[in-house]
């Protein structure tokens, strides 16, 4: 190796200390981007430093100066996805708790209940909920997310909207209990229908 | 319009049962509306959350071995 190459892992003191300072002004993002997508609060802090560590051992192939927020986001969600096998989301879903949210909306405005966001979010595909979650939550432009997620724009768009309404179906699904149907029965054509919704992935 | 019509309209109003079954478009935006703004909140509120010390004791010892090892 010529002396003029610089080699990617040369040490430079002064651009570890300012990417280290812009890596730690992230970790409360990397936690909530990491707390929505597995919906567990210590599974998340799991991740959130795990892909806080990956960042920083990678920090010779940052670019100083582009989006450090979308490069670690990428990093923390492909390590979600490289460990999903343990499948914390996965979990079953709990019958008892989705049967305790099963409450019809008569507001359309009224606030949503956190527990059933909560639900409701575990219970969409993967894809959905963490493109819904960097363009709802995160900030993300549609392009930003695309790039995150390592698909074309049109997906996230896509992805985002089936989302959005298999979410508000969820929600929105205390009015089967009305009706008078047995609630177990209800989550099942609740679920139906949301797959339905979200159409084949 | 006569009192009795009046009346009768008034009737017919309080007798109308509240549309759940095909809500109205704006129901519908006023419904994501308030989903968002709970997404939203539930980042925030971990984005809000003063970060546990393990993060950065984590961090500092990573920087303490250098980037040879890293």
């Amino acid at each position: 190796m010529s002396a003029q190459v610089r080699p990617a892992r040369v040490e430079d003191p002064a651009r570890d200390v300012e990417f280290k300072h812009s890596l730690v002004a992230l970790i409360p993002q990397l936690r909530a981007f990491a707390r929505t997508l597995t919906g567990d609060a210590t599974a998340a802090d799991d991740l959130a430093q795990d892909a806080m560590m990956k960042a920083w051992d990678a920090r010779a192939s940052f670019q100083m100066g582009t989006n450090m927020k979308a490069w670690t986001f990428m990093i923390l969600r492909n390590q979600f996805y490289s460990e999903k096998r343990r499948s914390w989301r996965q979990s079953q879903l709990d019958q008892e708790a989705a049967e305790r949210t099963l409450v019809a909306i008569d507001d359309p405005a009224a606030p949503v209940a956190l527990d059933e966001l909560r639900q409701g979010l575990g219970m969409l595909p993967p894809e959905q909920r963490e493109a819904l979650i960097l363009v709802g939550a995160g900030g993300f432009a549609y392009e930003e997310a695309a790039e995150i997620c390592g698909c074309a724009v049109g997906t996230v768009k896509s992805r985002v909207s089936r989302a959005r309404r298999a979410l508000q179906v969820i929600l929105e699904s205390g009015a089967y209990d009305r009706d008078g149907r047995a609630a177990g029965e209800a989550m099942g054509s609740i679920l139906a229908h949301a797959e339905r919704l979200s159409g084949a992935r | 319009m006569s009192f009795d019509a009046l009346g009768g309209m008034i009737l017919r109003m309080a007798a109308k049962p509240p549309s759940r079954r095909q809500p109205a478009l704006d129901e519908a935006r006023l419904r994501q509306q308030a989903i968002g703004a709970k997404l939203r909140q539930m980042f925030d509120d971990v984005v809000n959350e003063p970060v546990p010390d393990e993060f950065l004791d984590i961090l500092r010892r990573a920087e303490r071995t250098g980037p040879g090892e890293a």
